[in-house]
């Protein structure tokens, strides 16, 4: 489902990813670990088609298309959804607003009619039970004052509602309290199926309790140091990333 | 025979002279010696200069040197049919239409007001509400300082007159409509509109200047609203003026014991317009709300000048402008919130918030806060950016197309100075103003 191969991005002429290579498979969960600064945001933002970094080198495909040819709607519009680390304030544009705009685009994309109010209505309704989303939250501007919490469930409740077939969760997990952590996690694993990919960008091990990943890789400066399972996962924890780089400069020399 | 006012060989002056003798109530002294302590000062303050520091930012050189000729009257251009596209859906208004600045009865309705309330143009209530008018024309809007204000109170003509008594609440807005249809050389309105409310009143005024030419012309506006203990007036300012249009327009509210003003500018049209609100909050437990959005484009010229004047204790007030600038376009925001030394408690709160759509389009904000008391709260905050380019990659990675995106963010900017008026059909017109404001932005982009 996607495909990159050698990718190279920087910013402000200073490159960040250097040569990264990963395939995700339909109905795969994959997680992504590093350290602090390692571009594992930048990998999610280059995904979802921000245009401040530089692809210098490289290709993306998502089922067989060039991604980085489509604008950043048309990739949403194929089926990717990028949870953001820091979801943005939109100030006077209603929660809701955003949500039926964004879905009526994405089925406007696939010929298919638009919800009407009532129609998407219901459909949300079903989707905000499982993400814990109040009526409130959903009139509320797009993430202004939203607690972190709040603002991490929001990313999820919209996944939902935009049902994806690639999600890029970027640090969903950080900053939340082990029952908002169940919420978020219920509700990513509602919509894991055959048919859907997942990349888990996390620093905790205990995401990947609830998530449990098919494969983990390491991140660290702009490239893939390192592929296991989940059990790779624990031992990062226990051990931090040093010894990853050590074995990998062992292995080099 | 028409008359000509001009800067050139005292032209003011004359002008005066031949006017003063036909103008409405020109048999009644007092209001006579008004008009001749305002020509005075106006001959002596002459046009503002950059230089004067309420001006920095503004100069009205275009005005001053321009000769102006005051209109005779012009109704029989004007069909009711030509109204339709100025006046708000789904609700029942009353309306006094102007055209070039005259009062027309025929255009006019009174809708379904109060019993006692009264509503007429100024120049027929300056004869029949004489006391009222006496006691309140021109005691609150400074002429002594204000040369626009002293032009105006020296030729005013005409405008809306509405006095409600004690405990009336007014369902029925408010409409005071002036078109501009003069085709000929410049010429000059000076209207002026009288708004009086008694203790425990509520109403809606809406105050409207557009034209059906695009002629250049001058509408040199002054009104004064007198709140009455415990009442709450909605005041809203269209300024749709023609393209070469000048719109200057005075504001002036003065607020008794625990009353409530919401005023509403939206500044759209003209091509050099200074929009002056000051109210003062002069009894105790007042409120205040000065909300205005102001969106130039092209090379038209926009200033707000606030001044918002605490002299009671315990007192809010909350200003919001949000301005959008595109093209080489100029505005200005110029704040001044003065609080006296009586005025302890006072709450205000003012916010400045400019986009910038192009390059070449300028803005200048500036608060100026003079505290005369000590225990306050005065905040002000004011920002100037483009569109958030956080907010758009947003919305675009949720699938929403750039343009559409576009649309949202500036539309939730514009709401946000929009949103707080309390008459629907209002703001749903302004709603429409500013969609037309963008629709003819995209026509030109694509053209
Ligand atoms: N827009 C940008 N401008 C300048 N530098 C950037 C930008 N985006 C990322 N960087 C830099 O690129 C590097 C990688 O950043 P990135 O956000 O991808 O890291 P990360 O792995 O997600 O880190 P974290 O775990 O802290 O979220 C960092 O050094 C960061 O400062
Ligand atoms: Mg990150």
């Amino acid at each position: 489902m996607l495909e990159i191969k050698n990718l190279h991005a920087s910013v402000e002429g200073q490159e960040i990813l250097k040569g990264l290579n990963l395939t995700i498979n339909a109905g795969e969960v994959h997680s992504i670990m590093g350290p602090n600064g390692s571009g594992k945001s930048t990998l999610a933002q280059v995904l979802a088609g921000r245009d401040s970094y530089e692809i210098t080198e490289g290709e993306i495909l998502f089922e067989g298309k060039d991604l980085l040819e489509l604008e950043p709607e048309e990739r949403a519009c194929e089926g990717i959804f990028m949870a953001f680390q820091y979801p943005v304030e939109i100030p006077g544009v209603a929660n809701t607003y955003l949500l039926r705009e964004a879905l009526n685009s994405v089925r406007k994309y696939r010929g298919e009619e638009p919800l009407k109010h009532i129609e998407f209505a219901k459909y949300a309704k079903q989707k905000m039970e499982v993400m814990q989303i109040s009526d409130n939250l959903l009139k509320r501007a797009v993430n202004e004052g939203f607690s972190g919490g709040e603002k991490k469930r929001n990313e999820i409740f919209q996944m939902q509602v935009l049902e994806p077939k690639l999600a890029i969760l970027d640090e969903t997990d950080s900053g939340l309290d082990i029952d908002a952590l169940k919420v978020v996690s219920d509700g990513v694993n509602a919509l894991r199926s055959p048919e859907r990919g997942f990349l888990v960008i996390t620093h905790y091990q205990r995401l990947l309790d609830y998530i449990v990943p098919d494969f983990v890789h390491v991140l660290v400066d702009g490239k893939i140091v390192k592929t296991g399972g989940k059990e790779l996962a624990l031992e990062l924890e226990d051990k931090g990333y040093g010894w990853v780089e050590e074995e990998k400069t062992a292995a080099n020399s | 025979m028409s008359i000509t006012l001009s800067e050139k060989d005292n032209g003011y002056i004359e002008g005066f002279a031949g006017f003063k003798k036909n103008a409405p109530g020109s048999s009644l002294d007092w209001l006579q010696s008004v008009r001749e302590r305002a020509i005075t000062k106006f001959s002596e303050l002459g046009f503002p200069t950059p230089q004067n520091e309420d001006w920095r930012f503004t100069n009205v050189a275009p005005i001053a040197r321009s000769s102006f000729n005051i209109l005779e009257n012009g109704h029989d251009k004007v069909s009711s049919s030509d109204l339709t596209q100025f006046q708000f859906e789904d609700t029942e208004v009353a309306e006094l239409v102007f055209i070039n600045g005259h009062y027309s009865k025929e255009l006019s309705k009174y809708g379904n007001l109060p019993e006692g309330v009264i509503l007429k143009n100024l120049a027929d209530a300056i004869e029949s509400e004489q006391e009222i008018v006496k006691s309140n024309l021109a005691r609150y809007a400074d002429f002594k300082d204000e040369a626009f204000t002293a032009l105006n109170t020296a030729f005013m003509e005409d405008g809306g007159f509405v006095y409600i008594p004690k405990g009336i609440v007014v369902e029925t807005p408010i409409h005071l409509l002036y078109i501009s249809t003069d085709e000929g050389t410049p010429s000059i309105t000076n209207p002026r509109n009288l708004i009086i409310a008694e203790d425990n009143c509520e109403a809606n005024v809406i105050e409207h200047y557009t034209s059906m030419t695009d002629n250049i012309y001058l509408s040199n506006v002054v009104t004064e609203i007198v709140v009455g203990e415990n009442s709450t007036i909605g005041h809203y300012m269209i300024e749709l003026e023609s393209k070469k249009a000048f719109n200057i327009s005075t504001l002036r509210v003065q607020q008794a014991r625990s009353s409530n003003i919401r005023s509403h500018s939206v500044l759209l049209g003209g091509s050099l317009v200074r929009n002056n609100v000051h109210p003062v909050l002069a009894g105790e437990g007042c409120d205040s709300l000065i909300n205005g959005l102001y969106m130039p484009s092209h090379r038209q010229h926009m200033d707000n000048y606030m001044k918002v004047e605490h002299a009671s204790p315990h007192c809010d007030s909350r200003q919001l402008y949000n301005g959008i600038l595109d093209g080489r376009s100029r505005g200005v925001f110029h704040g001044r919130i003065i609080v006296h030394e009586d005025a302890q408690k006072t709450d205000a709160k003012q916010t400045n918030r400019n986009l910038l759509l192009s390059d070449t389009a300028q803005i200048d904000t500036k608060p100026q806060l003079e505290i005369y008391a000590d225990d306050v709260k005065c905040t002000h905050g004011a920002t100037i950016g483009q569109i958030d380019e956080n907010a758009l990659f947003y919305l675009r990675s949720r699938g929403i197309s750039k343009d559409a995106a576009r649309d949202i963010i500036l539309h939730a900017f514009t709401n946000e100075a929009l949103e707080s008026m309390g008459v629907d059909s209002v703001k749903n017109y302004c709603y429409k103003l500013v969609t037309n404001w963008f629709d003819q932005r995209k026509e030109e982009q694509e053209s």
